[in-house]
């Protein structure tokens, strides 16, 4: 009898995670298991897929100068924006966590809202800002400052400009999250100690904040990684990203197993970083100091 | 220069917020080495004048004086203050070194001598092992003990306690009582203690001051402001007391009658009838454990009185007991400490009240 509660005890975790393994094992792992299979197929000439165990994707993918080029291209994107986010996301997230106005829920609600319009909307909305019959150069020449439009769009710096548009909020909510869980009491504590207001903020709220802006960090970081929408409508020619390659290949191409080997190698990379980056950052670390 | 008595004063003090008065033209001194206790229940302004004292509320009217200074522009930063919060605030991303060193780093304190400072806080507080353990790996006492070190470390004018010891458990409060008065009389630091808690407010302080809506009700020595509470409230906030109105009749000897409303007749002094300037109309108060419960009809002393009643409930304190009484008409209260067994429920006894017990306020309703 005893023996048999214990089986039961013992089997209980596994009872109640099953729905969520399920949902998990046919909606991720076994799709992707096909991508993994898909990447050792060859396509001919002929357009079929050959089925067998080939090499030859991995090995133009892991050789070619050109995939790694964007590789890198696409880590620096990444890179940029998660800096300018950390850096304008802080402002708002500050100011609706200490905000001592009655409108936080409105606040916070109005963060929300661009979720509620499709990415590719807001993205395209660039266009009429930045174009060359665009708001801005509108603007420009009616004032009489210019004479023909400025070349805005189609480059580096409006992709980036668009990422940033689409992953503030995920930066601003992480870092509100982690200020609004910071005790009032320890910047009081730092005033009454010496500090004036911005050495406090230095001392005790930046330091506490810190998990959360390491969790938007790596959330816009893995999200701008992996997107192929910005760069195709706000980029140019000479700014994909890994993502275009791959939407290239299995749309375009119709190259499902060289596609799969690239997704693969992105995957594999941004995992390989989220594990790094929760190990040597030691992000749950500092979140135990929460307690 | 003359000899400086005070080290804060507050000088009609009052605070609005839009409407509301929380604090209503207070005046009040914290002497100089002295342990001043705010004592009140929450919403008396307590909390609020501590915070305006160490800076953290603005002050709407009314001067605030740290040593001979006014300091009502003053921020925080600069009131050289020692500031206990009752959730310890102790900086959870930092060592306790570093968390008691934080004062003195940001008075330009050279590292040695930082390193030293620190250590003898720890020491003070009886914690010396723990510098390099972060605040989540200590109980809730260290944790106290480490905010108490790190506000004393800086040599701070005035240290402020805002409830320092009810998030801790019933032993171990009592303990930390005895601790920080310890700790206070050797630093010699003027200090003030906020606290719902009437028997620490009692044990710890040199100076007690009670507070009601925003105004001062009582002040002074706790002995005295127990003994001889001002008003009834006070009276009935400060341990438990029986309280009646009644009429006050010519005094003969050293005594007088003290009629009250239910019909019953006491005993009380002269000196009580000088305290309400011989006014007709009063109200009596007994303090619950000033009343002896005993089954002797006789009278104690000459000058007691001795009232039959009947034991309605009996609350077993362990060492005391609190009795609820039904006599000629009136409820009373008395706690007595147990002589083997308590009296038992339904019980004949007999309440015996020294005139010196019975306490005389003025008749108007407050």
């Amino acid at each position: 009898m005893a023996a048999g509660v214990a089986r039961a005890q013992k089997h209980a975790p596994w009872i109640l995670l099953s729905p969520s393994l399920v949902t998990i094992g046919f909606l991720l792992i076994i799709p992707m298991m096909f991508i993994v299979v898909y990447s050792f197929w060859l396509r001919t000439a002929t357009g079929a897929d050959q089925v067998g165990f080939y090499l030859d994707n991995w090995q133009e993918v892991l050789s070619d100068r050109f995939y790694r080029d964007i590789l890198l291209q696409t880590l620096k994107i990444a890179f940029f924006t998660t800096i300018i986010c950390a850096v304008v996301g802080y402002i708002p997230a500050y100011f609706v966590a200490n905000t001592k106005m009655r409108s936080k829920t409105f606040l916070l609600i109005m963060l929300m809202l661009p979720f509620w319009i499709s990415y590719i909307i807001r993205t395209m909305s660039w266009i009429n800002i930045l174009g060359t019959s665009g708001a801005i150069n509108g603007l420009l020449l009616w004032v009489g400052i210019i004479d023909s439009p400025l070349n805005m769009l189609y480059n580096q710096t409006t992709v980036i400009l668009g990422l940033v548009h689409y992953l503030l909020p995920f930066m601003i909510l992480n870092v509100y999250v982690s200020l609004e869980g910071i005790d009032k009491n320890l910047t009081e504590a730092a005033e009454s100690l010496g500090c004036n207001g911005f050495q406090a903020f230095r001392e005790v709220t930046l330091p506490l904040s810190f998990p959360g802006l390491a969790a938007g960090s790596l959330l816009c970081f893995v999200l701008a990684s992996g997107t192929y929408i910005t760069p195709l409508i706000l980029g140019g020619p000479r700014d994909a990203m890994f993502a275009n390659l791959v939407f290239e290949a299995i749309i375009t191409q119709l190259n499902w197993p060289l596609g799969s080997a690239l997704s693969l190698v992105l995957l594999v990379l941004l995992g390989a970083l989220v594990v790094i980056y929760t190990r040597y950052l030691g992000v749950d670390q500092i979140a135990k100091s929460f307690r | 220069m003359a000899e400086r008595q005070h080290a804060v004063e507050l000088r009609n003090v009052v605070k609005r917020y839009g409407e509301f008065t929380a604090v209503k033209k207070m005046d009040l001194t914290v002497p100089e080495n002295s342990f001043v206790t705010f004592l009140g229940p929450s919403g008396c302004g307590k909390t609020t004048t501590l915070r305006m004292i160490a800076g953290l509320t603005d002050i709407t009217e009314g001067d605030l004086v740290i040593r001979d200074r006014r300091v009502n522009d003053l921020p925080i930063h600069k009131r050289n203050l020692g500031l206990v919060f009752q959730n310890y605030a102790l900086f959870p991303h930092k060592t306790i070194f570093d968390n008691i060193a934080f004062g003195l780093k940001y008075r330009n304190v050279n590292k040695a001598d930082i390193a030293q400072k620190v250590k003898s806080a720890l020491d003070l507080v009886q914690l010396p092992h723990v510098a390099d353990r972060y605040p989540n790996q200590l109980s809730g006492g260290q944790q106290q003990r480490i905010a108490l070190a790190r506000a004393i470390v800086i040599e701070p004018d005035v240290l402020l306690l805002d409830e320092p010891l009810s998030a801790l458990d019933a032993n171990l409060r009592e303990e930390m009582r005895v601790e920080l008065k310890r700790i206070q009389r050797e630093l010699g630091v003027a200090t003030i203690f906020v606290t719902h808690d009437q028997s620490e407010a009692l044990a710890m302080s040199d100076k007690l001051v009670v507070m009601k809506d925003g105004i001062v009700e009582q002040e002074g020595q706790p002995e005295d402001v127990y003994n001889n509470p001002s008003s009834a409230f006070v009276a009935d906030f400060l341990g438990h007391s029986n309280i009646f109105a009644g009429t006050l009749a010519e005094p003969s000897g050293e005594t007088a009658p003290v009629q009250l409303e239910g019909g019953t007749t006491l005993k009380t002094t002269i000196h009580q009838i000088e305290r309400v300037n011989r006014q007709q109309n009063i109200r009596a108060v007994i303090r619950a454990e000033k009343i002896m419960v005993s089954t002797n009809q006789n009278p104690t002393s000459n000058d007691s009185t001795s009232i039959p009643g009947r034991i309605k409930t009996v609350d077993y304190l362990g060492q005391m007991a609190r009795y609820f009484i039904t006599a000629e008409g009136q409820d009373w209260q008395v706690i007595n400490p147990i002589d083997q067994h308590p009296f038992g429920e339904g019980a004949d006894i007999f309440m015996h009240i020294p005139a010196r017990n019975c306490v005389l306020l003025p008749g108007h309703h407050d």
